[in-house]
């Protein structure tokens, strides 16, 4: 990379950062200081900032380089089996679950799915059970953000500051790695400190900013890259032909992608229905109307950002470059450093990068510190018994203290970080048919949602130590039957969720009526 | 016309498994491969078909239900 050690890259990070921290400080000032304005923004977010919001907290470290680095691996049917589909489902789910939920949220005045559910089943031992699933699905999530950035950062720095940093020595070649680069731990530091200084200021509100700046920063810079890139390969049509060359198959999909492995992906994106950040985002919204928005641009903006990657990872085996270390997630940052020499536009796309992580950190830190708030706190102890002041110093308190839990997590980097993030969605697209029937089947019962959520956990837990732990090939997708594993967590879940709540004592049609608003009952709604 | 939306959204269901280019290498003017091109066209007919969905099959009763709710937070019953 010409002009490796220049700091242009960092000082255009570090500008970026700064932009941030400056973002905190106007959501300070617009913050209400009540504890509804903290966690769900006074449910006054419009349109475009919801869509903003929720687009980018969907898109994490995953979307930019994962997306690169799979195609590297598999070739161009990764869009299809992870971000087309994700475009038909994620708007079905924000259609069928998202307004419906913002609608018994509003009504009813939750802040966090746990609330909802405690309620629907009649059950505050359910929210126990489900409060710790959430925060331990939530975690590895939180580690694929802070791993990404400490990846990326390190990977352009590398040589800026060879005293302050000499590097690590790689045992088996006897070489000094990452010399002058940027070490992950201060980058997650760094990062750590300025989203929770934005979100510690502004709450839910701050974080549905910042990520409405930082996907508009993430997309633009996207489509930049992609331009730039093309045009230093000789052109879009030069750069396809050298794949046709050199590594056809990568342009299909016959070889790399399974056909029932294509079919079950499908149920990953059911994890929007469960995430408890996405969740929270939804309850800001201003009106029902406000979602129409994010459900009709969704598809279309995974489109923008997904087939510039994709094409980047195929082209980077057209063009012969080797992931660093074999590791393909590295891919994204070599492309830039091998075909894109200026360190100026280095730095804007790793500030694109960062912009793609840290709108998806801010939004789960500040759901963590409202699930631990609401749903353990002010459970435990009653509504009355804290001032607004105290539940949002609470909330605080709890999201440090989960992200010095991830942060030190960071030493101990599992090699496929990005395999992590799909294990960590299956968990959450198996609890989907909890609150798909929870809202479109009166039968459903606590009993059937407590032994569905068990059965998940038990379920995941298994084949995620068979998977991930238990030697599984760490170069390819672990497979059930040819399946993906959502498959048998889904299934077993929602059998189990069926099965049990046919078995027992129907709920109380009191109880049930108050979540059953529409057609099902048109007597319940309002003249 | 709600019926139509869902039926489009079912039809899209099905048309995402388009194994016809499961191993054609073609490339669409020149660069995209067809198999990419039709899935950023599937996403595109996404779009598309939401808007119809929030145009024809919108749950406007569930904003003024909503509206109508000053329950308190969490009580079942």
């Amino acid at each position: 990379m010409g002009g490796a050690a220049s700091l242009t890259p960092l000082y255009i990070v570090a500008g970026y950062l700064a932009l941030l921290l400056g973002l905190g400080v106007v959501t300070k000032r617009l913050f209400r200081g009540t504890s509804s304005d903290y966690f769900v923004a006074g449910r006054s977010i419009g349109a475009f900032l919801l869509l903003m919001s929720v687009f980018g907290t969907t898109m994490t470290a995953f979307a930019l380089v994962g997306s690169t680095a799979k195609a590297y691996d598999l070739g161009i049917g990764v869009y299809g089996l992870m971000a087309s589909s994700s475009g038909l489902v994620h708007s079905l789910v924000f259609f069928l679950v998202g307004i419906r939920l913002w609608a018994i949220g509003k009504r009813y005045g939750y802040v966090t799915q746990i609330q909802y559910f405690r309620a629907r089943f009649e059950s505050d031992g359910f929210g126990y059970l489900l409060f710790p699933i959430l925060v331990a699905l939530v975690i590895p999530y939180l580690l694929i953000g802070l791993l990404g950035a400490g990846s990326v950062v390190r990977g352009v720095t590398a040589g800026m500051f060879p005293e302050t940093f000499p590097g690590v020595l790689n045992p088996e070649t006897g070489r000094t790695m990452f010399a002058g680069a940027v070490p992950p731990w201060l980058t997650g530091l760094v990062v750590s400190g300025v989203v929770l200084f934005y979100i510690f200021g502004g709450g839910v509100r701050g974080a549905a900013w910042a990520n409405a700046a930082q996907t508009i920063v993430f997309m633009i810079t996207g489509v930049i890259a992609f331009v730039l890139i093309a045009r230093e390969l000789g052109g879009l049509d030069a750069a396809s032909a050298k794949v046709l060359e050199s590594s056809p198959q990568h342009l299909a999909r016959e070889g790399q992608i399974g056909h029932l492995q294509f079919l079950t992906y499908g149920l990953v994106p059911l994890s929007v229905g469960m995430f408890p950040h996405l969740f929270q985002h939804w309850l800001t919204a201003r009106s029902a109307k406000t979602f129409r928005l994010t459900i009709v641009c969704h598809p279309i903006f995974i489109m923008i950002v997904w087939v510039p990657c994709v094409l980047i990872g195929v082209w980077a085996v057209g063009q012969g470059i080797v992931a660093p270390g074999g590791n393909s997630n590295a891919v994204l940052g070599k492309v830039v450093a091998d075909v894109l020499v200026d360190p100026a536009l280095s730095g804007i796309l790793t500030a694109g990068i960062l912009a793609a992580i840290m709108s998806s950190l801010d939004s789960q830190f500040v759901c963590l510190g409202t699930m631990f708030t609401h749903d353990v706190v002010l459970q435990a102890f009653g509504e009355g018994r804290f001032s607004d002041r105290q539940k949002v110093l609470m909330g605080r308190a709890f999201i440090v203290a989960v992200v010095a839990v991830t942060y030190l997590f960071t030493f101990f980097p599992p090699p496929h970080i990005f395999d992590l993030a799909v294990w960590c969605f299956s968990g959450f697209a198996s609890l989907f048919p909890l609150v798909f029937a929870s809202l479109y089947w009166r039968r459903a019962t606590k009993a059937g949602a407590i032994a569905s959520t068990l059965v998940m956990a038990a379920t995941w837990t298994v084949l995620f130590y068979q998977g991930m732990l238990a030697g599984g090939d760490p170069d390819s997708d672990f497979l059930v039957g040819g399946m993906m594993p959502v498959t048998i967590i889904f299934a077993a879940s929602a059998a189990t969720l069926v099965a049990v709540s046919l078995m027992t004592e129907p709920p109380s049609p009191e109880a049930v009526d108050r979540y059953f608003p529409t057609r099902s009952d048109p007597r319940r709604l309002p003249a | 016309m709600r019926r139509l939306v869902w039926a489009l959204v079912a039809l899209l269901a099905i048309v995402h498994w388009d194994f016809w280019y499961w191993d054609d290498r073609t490339l669409v003017f020149g660069f995209l491969p067809i198999g990419l091109a039709y899935q950023a066209l599937f996403s595109l007919a996404c779009g598309l078909t939401w808007w119809l969905a929030v145009r024809f099959a919108w749950p406007g009763e569930l904003e003024e239900w909503a509206a109508a709710g000053d329950e308190a937070p969490g009580g079942a019953g």
